[in-house]
């Protein structure tokens, strides 16, 4: 008996072991890219998180045009070609044809991508009739917040192959929001098909996209999985596999790196990459992205509503002291709201300096002299614009004792911490934003707009008619030099009023392994793992 | 008498679960927030769902007939959604469970193979050097703390040697469907090309987990044989068989081992439910996918709901494991049965 078990043992095991060349086969079966968190959703239309978009939106999905990273010129991606009308007020797109929808366990389509789907993309953000408009609390974030939703009048479908976008009045930047990662194309027929069968809940979760990539599995705090898509209209897609690993550590993101476990890391932090950089094996990359790190008081809460305890604060705390225990030299200290790259930044020259007898002056005059307690919320992930949030806050911490403030440091998991700041239930986060697109609304809408304070993006619930109107007049104007007279004024009012202080500007860095090739870093936008492949 | 016993045992089990169940259900009050949205999980914003949430806790009557609806629901599975995921708890608990059971089964399993031979060893050769090797080794395995243990495991074979990985359970490219929960069980039914790397690779995964996790119960089991050997080597009937002419191994194999064994065989039962305790934080350093990873993720983020159900699902499984050790000892001990009174 015991021989026969034995026997049977080890025929299975040696049964189990395969040959040379499937070992090399398998090598190029996928990749693994080790992100930072778990995606909050698979239709970026409802989120601005990061994170997310790194994971679905170039992957996924296509968006009608896109923008050239170096010329900053529009691309045509879905759409071939684009035209706007004399007085800015319509802009017709030429769609591609033969481009298929995925193909997956859950949806086969029957038709090709046409007019239909850009009008059910589009017409959900501001279309109350649309089925889809109300799924998932009709919260739009990016598109509300530079008002996209309010901008479109119609659209109208000409052809079968032709869409044209009627606008209540011309924008310079809507084009430019048409090439974000938010933009992207969803399927029509997916869309009622859930409908018919009344699972429209599952229609942000369940994703059906034209992009390389087609979705296979979730599990949260452990993967997503995605397979190549054979029908990609593009190119060829490489890699049969891609799997998000999802490793909320920093320090476990590198770890598995050195150990192979990943093929490419999300935000390295620069206090790990010289170990990276020690190894052959393994390629750091740099490149400048538009982005801003920065400090958000709850500005409709006190004392945070007073603007001399917010001047106080910002002069309390030490700024160079974080570019050296928090950058390592990787950032710029900010001057504006906006990078320097922008061509619209402007420095301002009164952006508050360290200086605690300042701060502590101001809080006698705010009525505060012997201080007061406050939290500070720290991302709990590293990002782009703040590679550690904790260790910032904690210098914060340090700082504002001596002057008498109390700070208690709250950390939540991050898509918890993103919808509670969007609920503002804080008295001040260390947040930022990189960029979508080159347009300098960018910075300003999403982040300090009126109406992006009601889809929880403004984080320091700031709403200032005067400073929505600068916005509005420079967005309806192309003229460069008008444009950039009203967002000078817009950050020199950030500045005065302070609801945020601006404090850094970080480098995008991202570690692949050697034989990794194919991603390309983009001074905006999420990260496309299209062209990846393992050589 | 057999049948007394196994129904007092159960008695004990059920007095234990029903204790551990007030105490699960009160926490939902000592948590902070709100006691209702603790106990389902739902943080209820409208009035409409915050009404239907009453009525079904039975929130407005007295605390015990809440507390006979907490248990009616326990029973049923419903053990409230995760506020970090909006999942069933009960659900989440059962996909996880498996592999924090996987982890513990293989390392209890290297420990009883490690453990008893090497124990008989070092008693065969009392105050020799074999036994005197082993007891300095086994001090120093049983002192160190395991997170250390597995840290140095990590520096030396996954980052240094690039041997072993530091995660997981397997390499993510194998999509493994999820049949049974423990891994090498699931490779070998599924069907694929790369069924043999896959197993390989989850063995390669598996192994500083495992050696791990196994190292506090192989000293304790080390110990505890070499003990047990010791004694029943110095009783009568030994001293007879030798004064009879026996030879050490005839002594051992014949005499010894069966008496002295019956005593460890108690101990690996016990050791179960150290190693359940023990698999978090070996969960935790390796990023292995099992409950009590979970457990302390859900601590982090303040899900109060997954708080309560994994500690009453952890806690459930140790008693229950205690119980089912204490039964199977009994049957090979007889004499413990006249015991009048369990113990846990």
């Amino acid at each position: 008996m015991h021989k026969l078990l034995l026997a049977l043992l080890s025929t299975s095991l040696i049964g189990c072991i395969d040959s040379k060349e499937e070992i090399l086969k398998e090598k190029n079966q996928g990749l693994v890219y080790c992100a930072e968190a778990n995606p909050v959703s698979f239709n970026p239309q409802v989120t601005t998180t990061g994170s997310t978009i790194d994971i679905i939106a170039n992957q996924l999905y296509d968006r009608l045009i896109s923008i050239d990273p170096v010329t900053a010129e529009f691309q045509s991606e879905l759409a071939t070609d684009w035209k706007t009308s004399k007085d800015g007020k319509s802009v017709t797109f030429t769609l591609r044809k033969g481009v298929k929808f995925h193909t997956t366990a859950y949806f086969t389509p029957s038709r090709d991508f046409n007019a239909d789907d850009v009008i059910f993309t589009f017409s959900r953000l501001f279309d109350v009739y649309n089925p889809y408009h109300f799924i998932g609390d009709a919260n739009y974030p990016y598109f509300q917040s530079v008002g996209i939703d309010q901008l479109i009048r119609k659209i109208v479908r000409v052809s079968d192959y032709q869409v044209r976008f009627e606008l209540f009045n011309a924008e310079s930047s809507f084009l430019a929001n048409m090439a974000t990662d938010f933009a992207v194309v969803l399927s029509q027929e997916y869309a009622m098909q859930l409908k018919a069968s009344e699972q429209t809940n599952l229609f942000d979760h369940y994703p059906v996209g034209t992009g390389p990539y087609i979705y296979k599995e979730y599990r949260r705090d452990h993967l997503v999985r995605f397979y190549k898509n054979p029908a990609y209209w593009k190119h060829d897609v490489v890699l049969e596999q891609l799997v998000y690993d999802i490793t909320p550590n920093g320090t476990t993101r590198i770890a598995k790196m050195l150990t192979k476990e990943c093929d490419v890391t999300a935000h390295p932090s620069s206090a790990q990459l010289s170990i990276l950089a020690q190894r052959d094996d393994i390629n750091v990359e740099k490149e400048t992205n538009l982005n801003i790190g920065y400090w958000a008081f709850n500005t409709e809460r006190p004392p945070f509503d007073d603007i001399r305890v917010r001047q106080a604060l910002a002069h309390a705390i030490d700024v160079d002291k974080i570019m050296q225990a928090v950058y390592y030299g990787n950032g710029i200290r900010a001057q504006s709201i906006l990078p320097p790259t922008s061509w619209a930044f402007e420095p301002q020259a009164n952006i508050p300096n360290f200086d605690p007898a300042l701060a502590k002056k101001l809080l006698i005059e705010a009525g505060l002299p012997n201080g007061f307690n406050m939290n500070i919320w720290a991302m709990p992930v590293s990002r782009i614009y703040n590679p550690n949030a904790r260790k910032m806050a904690e210098l914060m911490q340090s700082d504002l004792r001596k002057i008498g403030v109390k700070v208690s440091i709250i950390e939540y998991e991050w898509n918890t911490f993103i919808q509670r700041v969007g609920e503002h239930r804080h008295d001040s986060v260390l947040l930022g934003w990189a960029a979508d697109t080159p347009d300098p609304d960018n910075f300003f809408s999403p982040l300090l707009s009126c109406t992006a304070t009601f889809s929880g993006k403004n984080a320091a619930n700031w709403c200032n008619p005067q400073f929505d109107s600068l916005l509005n007049q420079a967005l309806s104007t192309t003229d460069i030099a008008m444009r950039k007279q009203y967002y000078d004024a817009a950050q020199s009012m950030i500045i005065n009023e302070l609801p945020l202080i601006p404090i850094a500007h970080g480098m995008r860095f991202q570690a692949s392994s050697a034989d990794v090739e194919g991603i390309t870093l983009g001074p905006f936008g999420a990260i496309s793992l299209a062209n990846a492949r393992k050589k | 008498m057999r049948l007394d016993y196994i129904l007092r045992r159960i008695g004990l089990f059920v007095f234990m679960v029903l204790m551990l169940s007030v105490f699960t259900f009160l926490l939902s009050f000592l948590f902070p927030g709100d006691a209702l949205s603790n106990l389902s999980g739902v943080p209820s914003n409208n009035f409409a769902q915050h009404t239907q949430l009453e009525d079904k806790y039975l929130y407005n009557s007295n605390y015990f007939m809440q507390y006979i609806a907490f248990l009616g629901r326990i029973l049923q599975g419903d053990w409230g959604l995760s506020f970090a995921s909006g999942d069933s708890v009960f659900s989440q608990i059962l996909d996880l469970i498996p592999a924090t059971l996987e982890l513990s089964i293989y390392a209890l399993f290297v420990s009883v193979v490690i453990g008893v031979p090497t124990g008989i060893l070092a008693s065969a050769y009392y105050k020799q050097w074999p036994d005197k090797l082993i007891s300095s080794t086994t001090m120093i395995g049983y002192s160190m703390p395991i997170f250390w243990l597995a840290l140095l495991l990590i520096m030396l074979f996954s980052l240094q040697l690039g041997w072993f990985p530091m995660s997981g359970r397997m390499s993510l490219l194998y999509e493994i469907p999820p049949t049974t929960g423990f891994i090498l069980i699931d490779i070998s039914l599924a069907s694929f090309p790369y069924q043999g790397m896959a197993f390989i690779d989850a063995l390669h995964h598996l192994t500083l987990p495992t050696i791990v996790l196994a190292m506090y119960p192989t000293t304790v089991l080390i110990r505890f044989t070499r003990e047990s050997m010791l004694k029943v080597m110095d009783q009568n009937f030994i001293k007879t068989a030798r004064a009879k002419g026996l030879n050490r191994r005839q002594l051992i194999m014949h005499h010894a081992l069966r008496n002295a064994l019956l005593p460890v065989i108690k101990q690996i039962g016990l050791q179960f439910s150290t190693l359940i305790t023990l698999a978090m934080i070996t969960e935790i350093i390796f990023s292995w996918p099992g409950i009590g990873r979970w457990l302390i993720d859900s601590i982090y983020q303040r899900d109060y709901p997954a708080i309560q159900g994994g500690l009453m699902a952890v806690s459930l499984f140790i008693i229950f494991a205690t119980i089912i050790a204490e039964l199977i000892y009994t049957l090979f001990d007889p004499l413990s049965r006249n015991q009048a009174h369990g113990k846990v």
